[in-house]
């Protein structure tokens, strides 16, 4: 009796103490809010847990009919129910690491200009300018694609390289339509480049103003404190050009419309390819055989897999920098 | 308190309102093709009845998803079912599921070449140039099809659907018949391996990949091609004759069936008649025999009754091809035989 008396009354404190906590906070709705945020948070865990395991589901006939055969087989034919995507995972990493290739230095003259030696009175409109890139719709991108990038690439600069560059395997003259995966790269790189340049600007500002002027003191060039600058930020610059991967890989309209949608692998630049985004977007609609439609998750599975590691990688790298450097 | 009673009162209006006003109201969805004449059909029926039907126009391939799920009230397709897409609708939903066909459509084949109207092909020389064999214009094959045209030494683009599309499916179902090769590399589909060629989403991007680069060669909806003022060929039909693809060659090849199967689901490309465009296609509604909700049976029988009659008079303006007589009595025939619980629908 006693006992069982003693853990009511112990419980009754505790429930007390835990009143007291709120009221001492003077302030419930404090309290309420802060579990509410901390529902919301755990709320986006949840669902990217949960999109995972249903696109695992969804994939699963899939994954058991093909195994890592899907991921080596290049034939996509809906009407034999064969799915390889060999030439649609190649389209998609090969148009976002060119279009990289294009942007990272082209991103980073634009970063270290803002930061560095831009005056005050560019520097704002400029950085303005570069940060409106980001938002146009990727539609608008894809129809200035089709009506002035396509009709330029085909009437000028493709005969151009592929009659200057021909003996190259990337220029050979392929389709002359003026679609494919040049068009979706230089596409792609408009598209990535203010990420990467007002992200790379935000990360070279945080280097602190010391470390230039401990450079000039010692007697450095401004390039060299420039290298400097750069140095430190490097990792920063990397995560930068990751979360641009990142949304290179995930784009989907502006390409869908330039880049030809054709699922092989070609050696040259001009010819039409194919990226797992577009895919999906085309044919997911009409998707009426159980192993297509699933064929087609697993396709959303692996992009979904490949942006999380990019994601997060760029994210640690980004995290890492500030972190060496104190910076917040 | 007083809000929750406010906002209970509203509710409670909202859901009045919605069953003094309950009328019969019919979902449906599926193939983009047919569309236009839907949404003006349904406008039309709506203030002859009252009856409110809506259309989503989501693809075939969604039209047979949803009906075989059971979310909408009919579905619509430019595809027929399978055999197998069919037993699995039975099983899901409980009762077997009609093919009504309400309009014709053509697919052309539209091409960008400066200075040349009325190419003319066959099917197996058009197999052959979707296949990558024939890569030039002023191929032998084509030239001797086409002894009055100067053709240009160019290369051929190929441009095909690069979505999923009942478009695509009538046009492979036609070189499948025509063309051994075809059959047995790329075969018939809503959307198919393509051997060559770019792809474009939908009917206007394949028209715009034509329009845009000479020498390019695409299919797309006789409508299309019509608004886009792109040029197309004739096509050589069974009969030998070259055929231009207009409604009344469409309808053409409908009539010209010797025989209908009993449940409508036939494809008509490749058909004889002198007349009969060769690549030309039904589109169909899905529709449950035995419906659970008979007010809705009825307002959709009555539905498909004027879609038959009156409706049909509408399809030439708006770019279809009209059923023929002989095929509306058939579909009469089917639509007689829907039921609601097992009772025939008057």
């Amino acid at each position: 009796m006693n006992i069982t008396k003693d853990a009511e009354s112990d419980n009754g404190t505790r429930k007390k103490g835990i009143l007291k906590k709120i009221f001492l906070s003077h302030n419930i709705g404090d309290f309420i809010f802060e579990r509410l945020t901390l529902l919301f948070a755990v709320l986006v865990f949840f669902l990217v847990i949960l999109m995972s395991y249903e696109m695992y589901q969804g994939a699963k006939l899939s994954i058991d009919t093909f195994g890592w055969s899907f991921l080596s087989n290049s034939v996509w034919d809906p009407v034999r129910e064969i799915f390889g995507a060999l030439p649609i995972i190649y389209g998609t990493i090969v148009s976002s690491l060119l279009a990289l290739l294009i942007t990272v230095p082209l991103g980073l003259g634009v970063a270290i200009f803002l930061s560095e030696l831009a005056p005050g009175w560019l520097e704002k409109p400029l950085s303005f300018l570069v940060e409106l890139l980001a938002g146009i719709p990727s539609v608008v991108y894809g129809l200035w694609g089709i009506f002035v990038l396509v009709p330029w690439l085909r009437d000028y600069v493709q005969p151009f390289l592929s009659d200057k560059l021909g003996f190259l395997p990337f220029f050979q003259e392929g389709s002359s339509s003026g679609r494919g995966m040049l068009t979706a790269v230089l596409i792609l790189c408009v598209m990535v480049l203010p990420i990467i340049s007002s992200i790379s600007r935000d990360i070279l500002r945080s280097i602190p103003q010391n470390q230039r002027e401990a450079a000039y003191a010692l007697g450095a060039t401004r390039w060299q404190a420039i290298k400097i600058v750069l140095s430190d930020a490097r990792s920063g610059i990397l995560g930068a050009t990751m979360l641009g991967l990142g949304r290179a890989i995930g784009e989907t309209m502006a390409v869908t419309m330039v880049i030809g949608n054709a699922a092989k692998i070609s050696s040259s630049l001009f010819d039409p390819s194919y990226t797992m985004a577009s895919v999906i977007a085309n044919e997911f609609a009409e998707a009426t055989g159980k192993l297509y439609q699933s064929s087609l998750i697993e396709l959303a599975l692996i992009l979904f897999v490949i942006t999380v590691i990019i994601n997060s990688l760029a994210r640690l790298l980004v995290w890492s920098t500030r972190r060496k450097l104190g910076v917040h | 308190m007083k809000l929750n009673k406010i906002i209970l009162s509203l509710l409670g209006v909202l859901f009045l309102g919605t069953v003094t006003f309950a009328q019969v109201q019919l979902n449906g969805a599926g193939a983009t093709f047919p569309a236009v004449i839907y949404s003006k059909w349904f406008d039309q029926f709506k203030t002859n009845s009252g009856v409110q039907i809506n259309y989503q126009a989501i693809g075939s391939g969604g039209g047979i998803k949803q009906i075989t799920e059971g979310t909408v009230d009919f579905g619509a397709s430019d595809a027929f079912m399978t055999d197998e897409q069919l037993n699995d609708a039975k099983t899901k939903q409980g009762s077997p599921i009609l093919h009504i066909p309400t309009v014709m459509g053509a697919v052309v084949v539209c091409y960008n070449l400066p200075g040349i109207q009325g190419l003319n092909l066959d099917g197996a020389t058009l197999a052959d140039i979707f296949l990558g064999n024939i890569k030039k214009w002023d191929d032998a094959r084509i030239k001797k099809l086409n002894p009055k045209l100067t053709l240009p030494s160019k290369n051929i683009t190929v441009a095909h659907r690069s979505d999923g599309s009942g478009t695509s499916f009538i046009f492979t179902d036609y070189l499948t018949k025509v063309s051994k090769d075809w059959e047995s590399k790329v075969g018939k589909g809503a959307s198919v391996n393509w051997p060559v060629g770019l792809g474009g989403k939908g009917n206007d991007g394949v028209a715009g990949l034509v329009k845009q680069s000479e020498g390019t060669i695409g299919y797309v909806e006789l409508v299309y091609a019509k608004k886009n003022s792109i040029s197309y060929a004739n096509m050589k039909n069974k009969a030998g004759k070259f055929i231009e693809p207009t409604f009344k060659s469409v309808t053409a090849a409908a009539a010209g069936m010797k025989k209908m199967p009993e449940d409508l689901r036939v494809s008509i490309t490749d058909a004889e008649g002198k007349d009969s465009y060769p690549i030309s296609g039904f589109t169909w509604l899905l529709v449950y025999q035995n419906w659970k909700d008979e007010a809705k049976a009825q307002a959709f029988v009555k539905f498909l009754k004027w879609a038959m009659d009156k409706g049909q008079g509408f399809a030439e303006d708006l770019y279809y091809a009209k059923l023929p007589a002989s095929v509306v009595k058939m579909c009469e025939k089917k639509i007689a035989s829907i039921t609601a619980n097992g009772k025939k629908v008057k």
